[in-house]
């Protein structure tokens, strides 16, 4: 059995985690590429969201270098995502690729297959390794996101441009040649502290986007053609609430060990959208206001066309947007999306915070000098 | 006078609207309809929706804007579920959030949630929250309720019988058109308001009955049959129209009585994308039988959907009439 899955931003380093601590044999698709966004799309149904074409992509290309079992998350609606299992599993086997799908999902009262299913991708390993491993996957997952965080704060601070990104970028290749959790936590580590020690203009304020929207978009660097890199380059300081640690732990570990979640978000969405509908809409409307109500100078929301969560949370934004008096700028992404056009959007909706937060900067000055 | 509750003429107006029409009329409260969908509707719709929302949000959105101002109460409802542990769609939970916050100057919205996930009992819980807007006296509601209900069974026993949704909403008759050719039984598969709003689809059904078809819809089978076939997908689907489309496909399937299936399809519906895409790998492996998808937008052409309904219905008498003329022997 030789183990593949989805890539999702920084996910394949925490999944590598989980399969080198329980000793499974496994391949880690090229990472995302046109080549994989091409042969899914070619695949997969013509309007179903980009992740999925992008999976198809990532399966074929790792079933070409051997991989027979594919790991993935479920879930039960009304998302699209918890039926990708078995979209996958018949898209591929019409085509000709016969691979085994293994669905790791909270379970449905059925706790022992949960349990078992683990159990079968664990090898000889007993209950008591099992949940040790689990739990040193969810401290990389943890890790790397912190490591995500420290580089949006150095990004924009730096001073020899590039710098960040040369590091950041290292550490991403080099991190599939290191074998299980604890040097993969030494490695992520180590990167921190040479971020640390990159030179920064301290007394710089940089502008502050929050990244709101569909997680895979948000998450993955190459659907959202490096968002997080581009900001900060122009000198602007990125938060987003959507993290692979989060996302692993909401989707697989709830079932196995209790965790309690941060809801501020859903309090804070709740006069605009009262309950959970699936996807990630909810935490994108709570996020926004959390991020407005926090003095941020603007809000990107990205998300896969079709997405219909996000389509919700689109029609809300405005009203948040009149409320909070934040500016808000939808992307929205699918296989057809040209940098060049993309990149201007980002661009021009930049000038504009930087725009905005000049005029405020004079109008308090005048008010100084006013009295 | 009495209350005036509007309800939109679009989504689950074709699949519910006997039952809540009845409930609000037994609350002695006065049911105002928008008018049926125009080009009007439909741009007003599209001008207050965001871009990417499928046609029937759109044209739902249009009808909210015909009827807010001549009502008193706007029955938008929020669908979570209709069914055990399965959703309908992310828009319809969402819906009175994005009515309202995209809709100016609206009357009071009746937005109750109707989530049967966990349990069915919960219909009875919103009904009892819908009619506390009008009158206090419980066993009212619940008698109006208990009403509504039966004028459903009355309206879902007619549908089961073959008739069609917008047959019996409209109280046409004698809706089978002569044609000269023997009659063909079509199986459409589609969401209730795609199949029944006759604007939205450019009047599809008619013209599938002028060419001497009979229309047969997902909608006619029975629960338990498609609760059956739904259990063969290795997944368990979570929305409750995949569920019933697919269920009810493998039953066609097993019949010998349809001539060809079409799919219709909203362009960016989520919940098609992957339905449609399982049914017809399905249909492909399973039998030989004419399959075609209709999908539908704003943009949809008038003679693009002639063109594609008349090759389809020439190509399947095509077959009989060539099956009739080959020789046995070559």
């Amino acid at each position: 059995m030789k183990i593949t899955f989805p890539h999702m931003g920084n996910t394949y380093i925490a999944v590598k985690a989980l399969l080198d601590d329980i000793g499974a044999e496994y391949v880690i698709p090229p990472i995302n590429s046109k080549r994989a966004m091409e042969i899914g799309t070619k695949y997969a149904p013509e309007m179903a969201c980009l992740p999925l074409k992008i999976n198809i992509g990532n399966y074929i290309e790792a079933y070409e270098q051997g991989a027979d079992t594919i790991l993935i998350a479920g879930g039960r609606g009304p998302c699209r995502f918890g039926y990708y299992c078995e979209m996958s599993r018949e898209i591929l086997c019409d085509n000709g690729y016969g691979m085994d799908v293994v669905v790791l999902e909270p379970p449905d009262g059925d706790i022992i297959k949960f349990i078992g299913k683990i159990k079968k991708l664990a090898g000889g390993l007993n209950m008591y390794q099992i949940l040790k491993v689990i739990k040193n996957t969810t401290l990389v997952a943890k890790s790397v996101d912190e490591l995500e965080r420290l580089v949006f704060k150095i990004r924009p601070r730096e001073l020899q441009k590039g710098s960040t990104d040369r590091i950041y970028e290292g550490f991403r290749k080099r991190v599939v040649d290191v074998k299980g959790s604890l040097e993969i936590l030494k490695l992520v580590e180590d990167t921190k502290n040479q971020l640390l020690k990159l030179e920064i203009d301290k007394n710089f304020k940089p502008l502050r986007i929050g990244i709101v929207g569909e997680i895979y978009t948000t998450i993955d660097s190459y659907s959202s053609f490096n968002i997080d890199s581009i900001l900060g380059n122009m000198g602007v300081e990125v938060y987003r609430a959507n993290t692979i640690s989060g996302w692993i732990i909401e989707h697989i570990l709830k079932a196995v060990v209790p965790f309690t979640k941060d809801k501020r978000y859903a309090e804070a969405a709740k006069p605009y959208l009262g309950t959970m509908i699936g996807g990630h809409a909810q935490e994108t409307i709570g996020n926004t206001i959390l991020y407005a109500r926090g003095g941020f100078d603007g809000i990107i929301q990205i998300y896969p066309l079709t997405c219909m969560p996000e389509i919700v949370a689109e029609s809300i934004l405005p009203a948040v947007e009149m409320d909070y008096k934040i500016p808000i700028l939808t992307l929205i992404i699918d296989e057809m999306t040209g940098e060049a056009g993309y990149m201007t959007r980002v661009e021009a909706f930049v000038d504009l915070l930087n725009k905005r937060k000049e005029r405020v900067d004079i109008v308090e000055d005048l008010v100084l000098f006013g009295d | 006078m009495d209350v005036k509750v509007g309800i939109p003429r679009a989504l689950f107006y074709y699949r519910y609207y006997p039952l809540w029409k009845t409930f609000f009329e037994e609350l002695n409260t006065q049911v105002v309809l928008s008018d049926d969908t125009t080009s009007k509707i439909l741009d007003e719709g599209t001008k207050a929706c965001v871009a990417e929302a499928c046609l029937p949000v759109k044209i739902f959105y249009g009808h909210v804007m015909n009827i807010k101002d001549k009502v008193d109460y706007l029955f938008v409802p929020r669908f979570t579920s209709i069914s055990k542990k399965e959703y309908i769609c992310p828009k319809f939970g969402g819906l009175p959030d994005m009515i309202r916050n995209s809709i100016k100057n609206l009357p009071p919205l009746i937005d109750t949630e109707i989530n049967l996930r966990k349990s069915k009992k919960n219909a009875i819980k919103a009904a009892m929250e819908i009619g506390s807007f009008f009158t206090e006296d419980k066993r009212k509601i619940k008698n109006a309720y208990k009403k509504a209900l039966k004028s459903f069974g009355e309206f879902d026993e007619k549908i089961k019988k073959g008739m069609l949704a917008t047959d019996i909403l409209d109280r046409k008759f004698n809706v089978i058109k002569k044609s000269n050719e023997p009659l063909l039984n079509i199986l459409v598969i589609g969401h209730v308001y795609n199949l029944y709003d006759s604007f939205i689809n450019m009047d599809m059904i008619e013209k599938l009955r002028k060419k001497g078809a009979q229309i047969t819809t997902i909608d006619m089978v029975e629960e338990d049959i498609i609760r059956k076939n739904a259990c063969t997908l290795p997944k368990r689907m979570f929305w409750n129209f995949g569920s019933r489309a697919f269920g009810s496909t493998m039953h066609f399937l097993e019949r010998e009585d349809i001539d060809g299936i079409i799919y219709l399809m909203s362009f960016g519906c989520g919940i098609d994308s992957f339905v449609c895409d399982l049914i017809e790998r399905k249909i492909r492996k399973t039998k030989d039988i004419p399959f075609i998808i209709l999908t539908l937008d704003e943009h949809s052409g008038q003679a693009g959907m002639d063109t594609r309904l008349e090759a389809f219905i020439d190509m399947i008498r095509w077959r009989y009439r060539n099956e009739d003329n080959v020789s046995a022997y070559g």
